[in-house]
């Protein structure tokens, strides 16, 4: 660490969904890193330390090196010759970022879908058809005296969650914290995180579904048949005693992880957890909430619910937005080899995706904005490096309970912003298509 | 002798610090390609850690190095990747109409590689 340092205070961590803005930083201005990053988990150290100013080109256009504005041009003739371009990613950017992603989808009448897509979208659609019983995770904090983590390991992949909202952290009616809290686990094997839990419940599986369902029939007071143990390896005492657990508690919280999204059943076992926190509330109350995987992932949903109406996987051929899970979502559009084009914003479907969908994205012209070098940025024809949210640029990302946080920037970077290529691109593709493209809808016009 | 078993791919401690330095990093490759096995499974299999094992899906196969976690924290038949362009690999395209491939739970027959 050379001399010249400076501490800059109440950072944010955009590593996780926690979003922690806590930070202090402490900034060499020699070397162009963070040193040291207090009150960070070890996922946040790791964050902070490898985001240092690197030395990269950039841009690359098909491996040659280039300036900024030739790879915008370039992004924006490819946007603009496009027949079915579709946008992806936007997790790990701003808000801001997000907003002229959305913009650039409408213009050219793209598909646009973000990693929510492989994350927690099957729970954006149990959420439509079942609702949301929610609240902050201030609101955790302060009230929660019976937590159930269901199908995730927050100790390795949100280590604060516990020890800031919903463990250890003392609140206004949990003076003293994990000790009037009682922690379970639910999952399929014995993580890191079972150590925190009061009650440890293994589940067989792929069978989330039925002990949600059972818990459910339970909790109605309904006869559930002892041959539960045998299909889920869950004993029916062991339902039974969380069942009563679960109605004799003050404020419950289920915050669920991708065991539940990821796996057979996806949006059903979601829906059931769903369901299960709003029967509770006959006898108490009860929240339940996915826990979000990337720093901003859960602005990616709020920003393109607000523009377009939905959540992700969201479709502006005709025109006007479609929301179609299945359909428009990414994965599926790349593996039934249907776009023609991609643009890529800070994620990594090249080492993500299934191969079927990575082989496509070898086949079309793609666009990459990241401030790092991926697999997908090497398959790319057209890769921007980026700065890094929170770190080098500031703006606005959500909280995994969809609370706002303003981001307060450290280290300078020579690399623009998401949002300024974005914005640049946006206005590119304007100028090479004339506005906004509406010869789809006259295609339909003309088909009727 | 191969065996059929059940694969979750997942975030680990050391999976999300060698993201932060690159995917393609030595470390995060190393992470992402090693697989996590219940002992008893690995001795029946006659394999001790870091000998090398294929993992077949419906869909891709790929050869990873395993490791040994007891019993209580892996329960025998099930196994652990970190999430990596490996574990992606044994990932179908087809999701159900969901948006989401299965990555977690994945049926996968494993055998030594000599």
């Amino acid at each position: 660490m050379s001399a010249n340092t400076r501490v800059v205070r109440n950072a944010t961590c955009t590593f996780c969904g926690c979003v922690c803005d806590d930070m202090h930083l402490t900034v060499d201005d020699d070397t162009h890193k963070i040193v040291k990053a207090e009150n960070a988990c070890v996922l946040g150290r790791a964050w902070f330390k490898e985001h240092g100013i690197e030395q990269r080109p950039q841009a690359l256009i098909e491996g040659r090196e280039a300036s900024t504005e030739e790879a915008i041009e370039a992004a924006a003739r490819i946007l603009a010759d496009a027949r079915f371009p579709m946008i992806y990613g936007l997790s790990d950017t701003t808000c801001e970022a997000q907003r002229q992603a959305v913009a650039i989808a409408d213009m050219i009448g793209g598909n646009i879908d973000t990693t929510t897509s492989v994350c927690h979208g099957p729970s954006g659609m149990a959420f439509q058809a079942v609702g949301e019983s929610t609240a902050t995770l201030g609101e955790i904090r302060n009230r929660a005296d019976l937590v159930i983590f269901w199908g995730g390991n927050p100790a390795e992949s949100h280590p604060r969650l516990f020890t800031r909202y919903s463990v250890t952290a003392k609140g206004m009616y949990i003076p003293n914290g994990k000790k009037d809290r009682t922690v379970v686990l639910v999952d399929v094997r014995r993580t890191p995180s079972a150590a925190v839990a009061d009650i440890f419940v293994q589940v067989k599986p792929r069978r989330d579904f039925e002990v949600l369902w059972a818990l459910r029939a339970l909790v109605k007071g309904r006869h559930v048949d002892p041959a539960i143990d045998q299909l889920t390896g869950v004993p029916l005492a062991t339902l039974e005693d969380l069942a009563a657990r679960m109605k004799a508690c003050r404020f419950g919280a289920l915050m669920f992880g991708m065991g539940l999204s990821m796996t057979r059943g996806r949006h059903f076992n979601s829906g059931a957890l769903l369901a299960l926190a709003s029967d509770l509330n006959q006898y108490t109350h009860f929240v339940a909430k996915p826990v979000r995987g990337h720093g901003n992932v859960t602005g990616a949903d709020n920003v393109v619910s607000w523009q377009t109406g939905f959540p992700f996987g969201v479709n502006m051929s005709r025109g006007y937005p479609r929301f179609s899970p299945g359909e428009f979502t990414t994965v599926d559009v790349l593996s039934r080899g249907e776009a023609d084009a991609a643009l890529i914003v800070a994620a990594d479907p090249g080492s993500n995706f299934p191969q079927a969908a990575i082989d496509h994205l070898r086949r079309i012209p793609v666009i990459v904005l990241d401030p790092k070098e991926t697999h997908t940025s090497r398959l790319a024809k057209v890769a921007i490096t980026t700065s890094t949210y929170g770190i080098n640029v500031g703006g606005t990302v959500y909280r995994m309970d969809d609370v706002p946080i303003t981001l307060r920037p450290a280290l300078p970077s020579p690399y623009p912003s998401d949002e300024s290529v974005l914005k640049r691109i946006r206005e590119r593709v304007g100028e090479l298509i004339g506005g906004k493209r509406i010869p789809a809808m006259e295609r339909i016009g003309v088909a009727a | 002798m191969s065996e059929t078993m059940i694969l979750i791919g997942g975030r680990s401690s050391s999976q999300g610090t060698s993201l932060c330095a690159g995917k393609l990093g030595t470390e995060y490759v190393e992470v992402s390609s090693t697989l996590e096995m219940n002992v008893e499974d690995m001795a029946r299999l006659g394999l001790k850690d870091n000998d090398r094992v294929r993992v077949r899906s419906a869909t891709g196969e790929i050869v990873v190095r395993c490791k040994g976690r007891a019993a209580k924290d892996l329960p025998s038949g099930l196994l652990f990747i970190a999430y990596g362009p490996l574990s992606s690999a044994l990932m179908d395209g087809d999701t159900a109409g969901s948006g989401m491939p299965l990555s977690k739970n994945i049926e996968v027959q494993i055998e030594p590689v000599a």
